[in-house]
């Protein structure tokens, strides 16, 4: 297989990424590409990030054999690596230790974060208490109604939460306001974006500093389970944990990827958040990347169960990887996501975030077709008791 | 030469200012974006800027944001910003017109379907807030081929190598942003413009626009000191905002005049 070192300079991967901003943000982001490029380069960087990656978030995080899920659905072995055993419970802490220690030294005092359900808001907030920075987090109105506990659990870490009115009231919005803020207060403002979208080198850094998650099951698997896996399984809503989970295994021969986005209420219903799937190319924050939109290139509301993946868009090394024909995407409804989420919680006492139900419920499709020495590695990303709520309301029952 | 082209060369000798007002098309109604349009040239503009609407305008201040949020609410789209640009080509010939707007719905159209239509609609610039030059530099080609002027933005970050950069990709006109942020704030920084515009004009020999901040007759006439043109968007905007479709016609031609007026005299 050939080498894979995308993206190029200008963050392109093929014909996806890049920096499609106004010129007010271009010096801000090559100021960031060059503070990012010398810490990638410095062993002192990197053992920092190890101490706290070590220390703070709790990694390496295990992997864990699925044995009575994978015995009831009878086929493949399904191996869970469980991000949501990670310091607030999900994988956006690997990414937010990392820009906040770049934070640091590039001697930025204040963060800002857009966040959707808000696990990312909550993870940068940590960050932010956790190094003494002051903390700003942009959320759609919406959402605030949505995800009452977290926006308390943002402003117990110290951090302010500023809900969003404009547009569909929602992360996508959330993000341009969050942008908007970054113009007006470059000099002391770094932006924590939280998936691997965005203008470069975001979502290089982004993936970066999450593929610590696929270094550790490069090495993990082959010592609980005899080898690699046959195929990795990520939900993908913007795609961080899917590009930290693949990115390691790109060049390893014989191992499928495989993105799982939100079908929603079914994909023919146009009520999806599948860029991928049934999407088109265009350009929206910052990067070119396959978009949900009409007819007039007007980005659409999304719909998914889990507001993690609610995004019209994802990140350009997906688009990519889904042209390249390296990683494959499908998309999973809301009902089949809240299947898997109450089987996991049945059969292995593990209750999982909707967004990596989505995951885990393609592992259970295609497990039974697959022979009983096939292995699944899924990623679990997150953990599910933000989501009590959600699912109490579907099964009609008032907390 | 271009109409904008022209344009600058008629007030270079003149010894003028040019006044470019912006407004969202659809805004506050399709049916009045022509009339508003042609009481902005009544009122003294030069050059028309109209805003594209756009599901998701980041470089844009809450004033335009709302304006681009009621024409959506509308239906107002790109094929129906065109049809725009044509009616009011029926009444003006001679007054520049610039679209700005990002780069998704251009992208949507297909790039070259929208250039061979907006060259036919009589469009003479297009400003595409999200495409800096690195990353178009075949679509800034292509909309020159077609007698389009691609107006690219400067800031007050943008290095000299970048000044240089969209001094040779651009044309038609420079947009100097004079503020850092959002569009409609209210931090204009008069030593900044002062400081930076002869800067940009050592590096290129496009004539150079200020917006971003400028709210009045006083604010213009300052900035019109260095600058060859003077953009003025979501004070107009909000001026449409307040005064509600009934009475926006003569609201923004009230406005206006004034800071023409403010131009023209004797500094």
């Amino acid at each position: 297989m050939q080498m894979y070192d995308l993206p190029d300079a200008r963050g392109h991967f093929g014909p996806y990424g890049g920096v499609f901003v106004a010129e007010t943000l271009s010096q801000a982001l090559e100021e960031l590409s060059a503070a990012y490029d010398a810490c990638r380069r410095d062993p002192a960087f990197a053992a920092e990030l190890d101490y706290e990656l070590k220390h703070y978030v709790g990694r390496p995080s295990p992997i864990y054999h699925a044995k009575r899920l994978s015995e009831h659905f009878g086929g493949a072995q399904i191996y869970l690596k469980r991000e949501d055993l990670n310091h607030t419970g999900a994988h956006k802490i690997n990414n937010t230790v990392g820009q906040a220690l770049l934070a640091r030294r590039m001697g930025k005092p204040r963060v800002i974060a857009e966040t959707g359900a808000g696990m990312h808001g909550v993870a940068a907030a940590t960050v932010a208490a956790r190094y003494g920075m002051e903390c700003v987090v942009y959320m759609g109105a919406e959402d605030t109604k949505r995800q009452v506990q977290n926006v308390y659990r943002m402003k117990l870490l110290g951090a302010r939460v500023i809900p969003v009115e404009s547009g569909s009231r929602t992360l996508k919005d959330a993000l341009n306001e969050a942008m908007r803020d970054w113009v007006t207060n470059v000099e002391n403002t770094f932006y924590i974006i939280g998936t691997v979208a965005g203008p470069h080198p975001y979502p290089m850094m982004v993936r970066d500093f999450q593929s610590v998650i696929g270094r550790e099951c490069l090495e993990q698997m082959p010592a609980l389970a005899g080898r690699q896996p046959d195929a990795v399984i990520a939900c993908v809503g913007g795609g961080s944990n899917a590009m930290g989970i693949f990115y390691p295994y790109i060049g390893v021969e014989g191992v499928r990827l495989i993105g799982v986005e939100a079908a929603g209420e079914g994909l023919a219903t146009g009520k999806h958040a599948a860029s991928l799937c049934a999407g088109r190319p265009g350009v929206l924050h910052g990067n070119r990347t396959y978009l949900l939109q009409d007819g007039n290139g007007q980005i659409i509301e999304t719909h998914s169960v889990s507001a993690g993946l609610d995004y019209p868009g994802v990140g350009p090394e997906h688009a990519w990887l889904k042209d390249s024909g390296r990683a494959e995407y499908v998309a999973v409804t809301d009902a089949a996501a809240l299947q898997a989420f109450h089987d996991l919680c049945r059969m292995e006492g593990i209750i999982p975030a909707l967004e990596s139900s989505h995951a885990l419920a393609h592992a259970m499709q295609i497990a039974p077709g697959m022979p009983r020495d096939a292995r699944l590695l899924v990623n679990l990303s997150g953990r599910g008791d933000k989501d009590m709520h959600t699912v109490a309301e579907r099964s009609g029952i008032q907390l | 030469m271009s109409r904008i082209a022209q344009r600058f060369e008629t007030l270079r000798t003149q010894g003028r200012k040019a006044l470019i007002p912006y407004i969202t098309a659809g805004d506050p109604a399709p049916t009045l974006t022509v009339p508003l349009l042609q009481a902005l040239v009544e009122a003294g503009a030069d050059i028309l800027e109209l805003g594209v609407p756009f599901s998701d305008p980041m470089a844009d201040g809450p004033v335009v944001q709302r304006s681009g949020e009621r024409a959506l609410k509308l239906g107002v789209g790109l094929k129906d910003v065109l049809s725009m640009v044509r009616a009011f080509r029926r009444v003006d010939a001679d007054t520049p017109l610039v679209l700005m707007g990002y780069a998704n719905p251009i992208e949507a159209m297909g790039t070259d379907s929208f250039l061979d239509q907006a060259a036919e609609a009589g469009v003479d610039g297009l400003i595409v807030v999200d495409y800096p030059p690195e990353e178009c530099a075949a679509y800034a080609d292509s909309a020159k081929r077609h007698g389009i002027d691609p107006i690219f933005l400067l800031a007050p970050t943008s290095t000299d190598k970048r000044i240089a950069e969209v001094g040779r990709v651009g044309s038609g006109y420079l947009y100097y942003v004079s503020l850092k942020g959002v569009t409609g704030a209210s931090h204009l920084d008069l030593s900044d413009v002062a400081k930076r515009v002869p800067v940009i004009r050592a590096a290129t020999r496009l004539p150079i626009g200020v917006g971003f901040g400028i709210r009045d007759a006083e604010s213009a006439r300052q900035v019109a000191r260095c600058a060859d043109a003077v953009v003025i968007g979501s004070r107009i905007i909000q001026e449409i905002e307040s005064a509600g479709a009934e009475h926006a016609v003569a609201r923004v031609k009230t406005l206006l005049a004034p800071i023409r007026a403010a131009l023209d005299a004797p500094q």
